[in-house]
This record gives structure tokens, sequence and C-alpha cells, in this order.
């Protein structure tokens, strides 16, 4: 038999033990995840210097060149391939399923996925960012503040007659 | 003492992380950290090379207007400007547009690219809202815009007087961002 | 009127809140009877005033008053009646209202039924509940009235956000606040014990039932939430380690740990300091969930319109609220003492090793969620984490919990014996390892890691019944008087364990899951699993405020029929905007997924699931939940229940 104290020392070390083993292993694995998933975000003019090998996910964000967009089959899949850009590069991509609501060319996209060895942006998710015709509730809060748009008038109009929208008046 | 220093560690934490999520904050109103924003590849670069058809208002020739063509070179003029990038048919445009003509009041350079607009609809825009803009660029099917990165309307550009650019802001402009532009014209000026 | 009524009610409730945070920490702190006995009368009147602005908010809504900017804002008269009134706290300021009236609820609940507490400990309970309703109501009147008139009022209102018009999402944030919230009291208690300098077994009785309310809740709300982005965001997940869901994972990770570390507090009076620090922690975590969505530091498909300069006023408010409740825990918890000594083998042991790992899991998610916006902040670089860094961290961590949720609670009191206890539970064991090895055939390494885990839990749960009821070893008579005799508190354990067992295989059922995207003719067929979905129709069809796209869909197998599925595309006008309808067919064990794409020369884009045991993974949910409401019921946990802990239940639990 141990003699109390010493007991008492010997558990709070276990303790402490099953604490540093936590946390320990916590942080070696959100290191290792770290190095292995972290994905980063690359513009197509980083292409060259910056793009992880292939297999890799990484984000590529950029503006959609137009009239790149092409629709297409692959094995009785729908197919979108188009040209990503950011001005100083060109990234050709493809993806395979439903291109989001707001997608449109000219417009600015984030896609997500791998660089194959053919040179081609394989996209697993596709992102559209902005809408021409979509007011986002911030902007239109600040629309109301500054008196350009009264919701008593009712509900806003659309995007494409605002510029025939005079300043409420005060 | 180790035992107090340990209870002190969580509000430790939690202060760090609160100092770390108001810079945040601080930084998001004046545009100069935007956790969803794609980042402009030209900060500390220079423009982009691109010429685009000049804007003549009619019936606003009186009011100093350049008709001139507007060409990336003229933006090493010596001195820093802000560019916008804007369309009538953009709401958040609007929205902006007060701050905009606080600034052009300011006597702040301020020049425009009207992005994929019809001409007349652009000069209804500025006749009914003011015009902010000292000089404006037609960018019609929007390739300028491409070169430039810009992934929506509006978008403002702080180029200094290299020609460099040195600030961006994507989305309308709010005070903060507005001040924030001012202050950084006045560095590079 | 009725709103003006409502800003009135609003602004007294303010009052009655400085009321119930000042009168009654004065009166614990002066021993003045009076003062303290104040306190559970003012906690209703807050709630009263509370109860009537929320009624007269909910009022303008149903009755289309478009004078109320927040009306005329977020309804429209063609909205059906049940999303005007959730539509409610379907905004910023209306959630906000819901907030401050579900934490005036939490006061009113320890005014009512916390009789049997000491006065002083109620009083100061009721106190810091009072004073952080302070805060949130004051902010709800400054910052963000949901009562500000619009004159003249518009004739009609702007509509809700189309995602939101679901019954999945309408009744999914008042049951997250009441998780979110609810853990204002665990922190009450907290904070009460650190003003008093005192935590015993007593206090750890009776803030466990007010913990497990409070994570019931949260877990239904968390479930509730991924099962709406489930079938209405359309892409065929139910997680996606989204900011937003993250910021609700956290606190019900903590908290769950919470729940476990309250139990050694009561039974054996050790791991106070943690307990108290776990309890601030999850109203912590809680709170910075809802600043940092709101503030628009994190972004996801669930947030408000954001508005940075409304972030800085509720950081100053989590400022107050947590770096004040460390501030007093740095100053105050080293005069809590532990006194109950265990081995590290042993019920403690188990109940320390689950705290260890979950709050380990949440660091990691946390570390997960605000490393990409702090490496923005710091070293300007652009990065994300996605689900892959969430299940590379995750789940070894998780691992190590499943494994120790059957064992753990077979151990005994103090010091156990764990070749003992593993060799009670072979049976579990073997029928664990033959799962994961028959999974095997056929499957990834994973899913049958996830299936073994999942019956290594469920069985390990229904095994701690059949031990305690000595089943197969002493005759059944006595055997079903034993189980008669069970506290619920047990079978409330062994379910929620259980439950935790089926959401798991749910999760590992998803893994397998079968995907195929197709550009489709009416009158072409698909296969996918071993069933064949075949384009009946295209067509166009009203709805209320939207008008749809609908696909009809019938499935075969074998030629028999299954079902009939009619994934749709929603078009709102008002808000411009187009919503993904899902169809889904479920059996119970799997469910056939299908969503509506684009359309194309006369073909359409169709995107089908086949998702074997999906449906587990919130009917898991359920379980737990109900495992914990079945603890509530117990008398032994019953809040106010007698104030001496009856030494032999505290020993055989």
């Amino acid at each position: 038999m141990i003699r109390k104290m010493g007991t008492r020392k010997k558990r709070r070390m276990a303790v402490l033990l099953a604490c540093g083993l936590g946390l320990g292993s916590a942080t070696v694995l959100t290191l290792s995840a770290f190095r292995d998933t972290l994905v980063f975000f690359v513009a197509p003019s980083d292409m060259a210097s910056k793009a992880p090998g292939p297999g890799r996910v990484f984000r590529l964000g950029g503006l959609v060149e137009s009239g790149s967009l092409r629709r297409g089959m692959e094995d009785s899949r729908p197919d979108a391939r188009f040209r990503i850009t950011d001005g100083a590069a060109t990234v050709e991509v493809t993806y395979v399923g439903i291109l989001p609501d707001l997608f449109r060319e000219g417009q600015g996209v984030v896609t997500l996925g791998t660089l194959e060895r053919d040179g081609v942006f394989h996209a697993r998710e596709v992102l559209a960012k902005h809408d021409e015709t979509y007011m986002p509730k911030d902007v239109a809060d600040a629309l109301r503040k500054s008196g350009r748009w009264n919701p008593a008038s009712g509900p806003p109009p659309q995007a494409a007659l605002w510029n025939t929208l005079g300043a409420a008046k005060p | 003492m180790r035992r107090r220093l340990l209870l002190l560690a969580p509000l430790g934490a939690a202060a760090l992380a609160g100092a770390g999520f108001l810079a945040m904050l601080r930084r998001m109103r004046t545009g100069r950290f935007d956790p969803r924003g794609v980042p402009t590849m030209l900060l500390g670069k220079p423009v982009p090379i691109f010429a685009l058809p000049g804007f003549a208002l009619p019936g606003f020739a009186s009011a100093g207007f350049a008709s001139v063509d507007l060409a990336g070179a003229d933006l090493a003029g010596g001195r820093p400007i802000l560019l916008n990038f804007f369309a009538s048919w953009c709401a958040p445009c609007v929205a902006e547009n007060p701050r905009l003509m606080a600034l052009h009041e300011a006597g702040i350079p301020l020049w425009g690219i009207a992005y994929k607009d019809r001409p007349d609809a652009t000069a209804a825009f500025l006749g009914r809202h003011g015009n902010p803009f000292t000089r404006i660029g037609r960018d019609d099917a929007g390739l300028t815009a491409i070169d430039f990165g810009v992934t929506g309307v509006p978008e403002t550009f702080l180029i200094d007087a290299s020609g460099v650019v040195r600030w961006h802001l994507s989305g309308p402009l709010t005070q903060e961002a507005a001040d924030e532009a001012a202050s950084m014209l006045r560095q590079y000026a | 009127m009725s709103p003006e009524l409502g800003h009135f009610a609003l602004a007294l409730a303010v009052a009655f809140a400085f009321a119930q945070a000042i009168l009654p920490l004065w009166g614990a702190w002066r021993r003045d009877a009076r003062l303290m006995q104040a306190a559970p009368a003012i906690a209703i009147g807050q709630l009263v005033a509370l109860g009537t602005a929320y009624a007269a908010l909910v009022w303008a809504a149903v009755t289309d008053d478009f004078s109320v900017l927040n009306v005329a804002e977020n309804s429209h008269t063609l909205k059906p009646l049940i999303y005007k009134i959730s539509g409610s706290w379907g905004n910023h300021e209306g959630s906000i209202l819901l907030w401050c009236l579900i934490l005036a609820m939490c006061g009113g609940a320890v005014a009512v039924f916390g009789r049997a507490l000491p006065a002083s400990l109620r009083a100061r309970v009721i106190g810091v509940l009072g004073l952080s309703a302070c805060g949130f109501e004051l902010f709800a009147l400054l910052e963000s009235n949901p009562f500000a008139r619009l004159w003249p009022a518009p004739v009609d209102g702007r509509d809700m956000n189309p995602l939101l018009q679901d019954p999945g999402l309408a009744f999914h944030p008042p049951l997250l606040y009441v998780g979110y919230v609810g853990f204002a009291i665990p922190f009450a208690f907290a904070i009460a014990a650190l003003l008093e300098g005192r935590v015993d077994a007593a206090w750890g009785r009776w803030v466990r039932p007010w913990t497990l309310a409070a994570w019931c809740c949260l877990t239904g709300g968390i479930a509730l939430g991924s099962w709406w982005s489930y079938y209405e965001l359309g892409w065929g997940g139910f997680w996606f380690w989204d900011p937003v869901e993250n910021a609700s994972l956290l606190p019900w990770l903590t908290g769950t740990a919470l729940l476990h570390s309250a139990i050694v507090v009561e039974k054996r009076e050790a791991l106070k300091v943690w307990t108290i620090l776990l309890a601030i922690g999850t109203f912590s975590l809680s709170l910075s969930g809802t600043f940092l969505v709101r503030s628009g530091i994190l972004n996801s498909v669930h947030s408000f319109a954001s508005d940075p300069s409304r972030g800085v006023f509720i950081l100053g408010l989590l400022a107050l609220v947590i770096g004040g409740s460390l501030l007093l825990f740095a100053l105050r918890a080293s005069l809590l003492s532990s006194s109950g000594l265990f081995a590290p083998v042993s019920r403690e042991g188990a109940l320390v090793l689950n705290n260890i790992l979950l709050c380990s899991i949440a660091a990691v998610v946390m570390t997960g969620t605000i490393y990409p916006l702090f490496a923005d902040l710091l070293f300007g670089a652009k990065i994300s984490v996605g689900p892959p860094f969430f299940n590379a961290t995750v789940l070894p961590l998780a691992v190590p919990v499943f494994i120790a949720m059957s064992l753990g609670p077979a151990l005994s009191w103090k010091r156990a014996d764990l070749g003992a206890a593993v060799l009670r539970l072979w049976w579990v064991a073997v029928a664990a390892v033959a799962a994961g090895l028959f999974a095997l055939i056929g499957m990834q390494a994973l899913p049958a890691l996830a299936f073994g885990a999942a019956v290594w839990i469920i069985l390990g749960a229904i095994g701690e019944v059949v031990e305690r009821i000595r089943l197969f070893r002493v005759p059944v008579a006595a055997s079903a008087a034993r189980f008669a005799g069970l506290p619920r508190g047990s079978f409330g354990t062994t379910l929620a364990h259980a439950g935790m067992g089926v959401t798991i295989a749910g999760i590992a059922g998803m893994s397998l899951a079968q995907e195929s995207i197709t550009l489709t003719k009416p009158g072409e067929g698909v296969p996918l699993a071993g069933y064949v979905f075949t384009l009946v129709d295209l067509h166009d069809a009203p709805g209320p405020n939207y008008a749809s796209r609908v696909a009809d869909l019938r499935v075969t197998r074998d030629g028999a029929p299954v079902a009939l599925l009619s994934p749709s595309r929603r078009t709102f006008p008002v808000q411009k905007m187009t919503t993904t309808e899902a169809a889904i067919h479920t059996t119970g064990f799997s469910d056939l997924y299908a969503v509506l794409g684009d359309e194309r020369d006369g073909a359409a884009v169709l995107r089908l699931h086949y998702n074997p045991l999906a449906p587990w993974i919130w009917f898991g949910a359920l379980i737990m939940a109900a495992g914990g409401g079945i603890s509530l019921a117990d008398r032994r946990l019953r809040v106010g229940a007698p104030m001496r802990a009856r030494a032999s239940a505290a020993a055989k639990a």
C-alpha cells in the first residue's frame, strides 16, 4: 500500500498526463491536417507559381471569361467547361454537375477542385459571387438610409430600372 | 502562483480572441479586411494597360467633363486618384454615390469606368444622382474590368502617383471606407 | 398602437432587468432577506414584459402591419400565416428579441422551479441572469429596435428570404436559441458559486437538470438545422462543417462535457473548478457563435444581414459578459477545493477522459473555424478549411470517445477493474468486431469502423441495463422487478448513448451514398443503386408566393413501382430568388433523393442520390434528446429535489 500523499500526487499526475495526451494529440492532428488539407486560394495568374500539385484541392477564383462557357456531356453526365481569368492569366475549368443559379459569364466565381495533369482545373464545387439583379439586404439597408429608396413606396424596383429612380423626397 | 496563472489563462485567451475580432470588425468597415472577398491581385502592382473610349455627357460639357479617351497611361499622372467601376443598373452604385460626391467635393480626383452600360443610361444615372467623376471611360464589353479583376460593380481602386494600385474595395463605399480612402490618398500624395 | 405597446413593454423589461440584476445581488451581498426574496417576483415581471413585447411583434406580423419597418422588410401579405409567425424571429431584430425572451424565461424558470434552492444562491442566480439580460435587452432597445415605425407605410412588404420559408427552418431557431440561452442558467449557477466561493454536491445536483434541458434543446435544434440543410439546400449532404454549423456544435460539445463533469461534482465533489470553467465556457461559446454570425465575420446560408457596426456593440457586450466572468473565475476559483479522490481507472476517470476528449474536439473544431480569419488578419493569407480538415482531426479524437461511451458506465466509482468491465462487455465487443468485419466486405475501412463503433455503443448501452437487472442470472421475475426499479436517470443515459450510436450508424451509411448527375429527357430512365428513376414529365406549377418548375420522376425497382418523386425549382418574384426543392422518399432505412437542375433542349439536369441509413442521423438525435428528457423526469434530478443527497442512490448510480 502506497502512502496517501503519494497516491494523491500519483492520481493528479495521471489526470495531468491524460490532459496532456488529449491536448497533445489534438495539436498534432491539427497541425498535420493543416499540412494536408488546408485549402489555399489561388488566382489564375498565380497558377504557375503557387498552384499545389495534382490531386491537392485548392480554390480558384476569378471571372468567367465571356463566351467561354461550353455545356456538354461526358458519359451522359452534364458537363460545363469554361475559362476563369483575372486579366493576367486564364485557366480552363471543367465541372460536372448543376451550376449555381447565379452563374453567369463575365461574373465573379470561386471554384474548389484540383488541377490535373492535363492542365485543366477539375472543379468539385462552383460558387457564384455577385449577381446583377438580386439585391442583398445590407445594400437595401444602405439605400434606404441614404434616402435613395423608401420601403414605403413598395418593394424595390428591378435593378435594371435603378437608373430611372430618383432620390426619395425627405 | 502557478495555479493563479493557470486560472488566468482562459481570460487571456478570450481577450486575445476578442482583440482579434475587434481588429477584424474595424478593418471590415474600412475595406481592409473582407472575410469573403477575393483578394485583388493588383495590390502593389502597376495598373493594367488599357485604353477606353471616353464618355461625353450631352448637355454637361460646360461642367468641364473631359470627353477625351481614358487610358491606363493617364493614370500615372503624377498624383494619386481613385478609380471607380460603376454601372447605371447597379443598385449599390446608387447607394455609394453620395459618398463619392462628398469625396469629389473635397477635391479628390475621381475617375469612373462605366461597366457594361449604355451611354444614355449612364448619362441619365449621372444626371439623376450627380456626377462625382472628372473623367469617365466606357467599358462596354467589360474587358478592362476583367483586366482589373473586378468581380462585380461597384469596385474602387486607389492608384498612386506612379500608377501602382495601393488599395481596393469591392462593394459599395461605406463612410468608413471613404475616410480610409481619403487618408490613403493624402498618404500617397 | 400595438407596436408602441411592444416598445414600451421592452423598455419596461429593461427596467425590470436592471432591478433583477441589482437588487438580488445587493441583497445577497448584504444578506438582506427582503431584497433576496424580491428576486423571483422581478424575474416574473421581466418575463411578462418581454412576453408582451414579443406578442406585439408577432401581432404586427400576423396583421400585416407594414408601418412596422421590421414587418415591411421581412413579410408579405401573400406569405402563409405560419411563416408570418416564424418570420418574427427570422430576421436580426426579431431574433434578438426572441433571444431576450428566452433569457427572461430562464429567469422565470429559476424563480418558479428554484424554490428549494438556498435563498442566497437563488438570488444570485437570478441576479446574474438579470445582469446578462440587461445587456441584451439594451442592445435590442437601442441598436436593433424591432418596433421601429415606417411612415408612410408601404402597400406590401418585401417578403422573407425564400430559403427561410420552410417548416424545418421556421422552428429551428427557437429550439436552437432555447439550447443556446438555456446554458445561461448553468452559467449563472457558476457565477453564483464563484460569488459564494462554494461548490458542493448539492450545487452539482441543481445545475444538472438545467444543463440537461438546454442540452436536449440544443441537440434537437442542431438536428433540425442539419435536416433542413439536407432537404432544403439540395446538396445531398447533412453537415457541411459550415462556420455557422460549427458555431452551434461548439457549445454542444462543451455542453456535453459539462453534463458529464457535473455528475462528478454531484457524486464525488471533484472537478469543481473545471466544471465552473465549462459552464462559463459553454455559455461564452453560445454567445460568441451568435456574435460571429451576426457581425458578418463568419458567413453562410444561415446568416442574417451582416453589419460590422452592430458587431462592435455585440463584441463590447461579449467582452463584458465573458471577460467579466472569466476575471471573476481567475480571482475566485482558487477558493474551490476538490475533496473527492479517485483512481485513474474509475467512473470518474472515464468521465474525465470524456471531458478531455470532447474539449479537444471542440478545440480542434474551433481552430478550424477561426484560423482562416486570423490567418487573413495576421498574415493576409486567403485560406479556407474544409470538411477534409475536420474529418482528419475530429474522427481520431472521436474514436476513443466512442470506446469510452460503453466502458465508462460499466466502471464503478472511485476505483474500478478495467479487465472485469471489459469481460462483462465481451459479447458487445464480439458483436461490434463482427459488425465491423462484416461491413468491411465491399466497403472502405472508415464506414466499417463506424458501423463497428455504432454497434459497440448501442449494445453497450443496452448491456448496461442488462447488467443492472442481472438478466439471465436471476429469475426473470426478479429481473423484471429490478427493471421497474431502475431510476429514470439511468434509462436516460442508456437512451442518449444508444441514440448517439444510431446517429453514428446513419453517418456511416451516408458515407456510402451513391450519386448520379444526368441530363435526362422525359421518358428516359436513370439507373442508380438498383433503382430506376424515370423522368415522366416536366411542368410548371403555381404556388402561393412563388412559381415552380416541377419534374415528375417515377422510381421503380425490378419493375415494381417504389415512389413518385417531384423535385422542383421555385422562383420567388418578390425576392427575385430561385430555390431548389429536393424530393425525398424515405423507407426508414434509406432515402431516395432527387434534385432538379437547369434545362436544355427539352432535357433536364437531374441529380439523384441513394442515401442508405440517412434518416437514422436525425432519428438518433431525437433518441438522444428523448434520453435527456427522460433523465429530467428522474426524481433525483428534478429541480428542487431534497437538498440532502441520498447516500444509497449516490453509491448505486
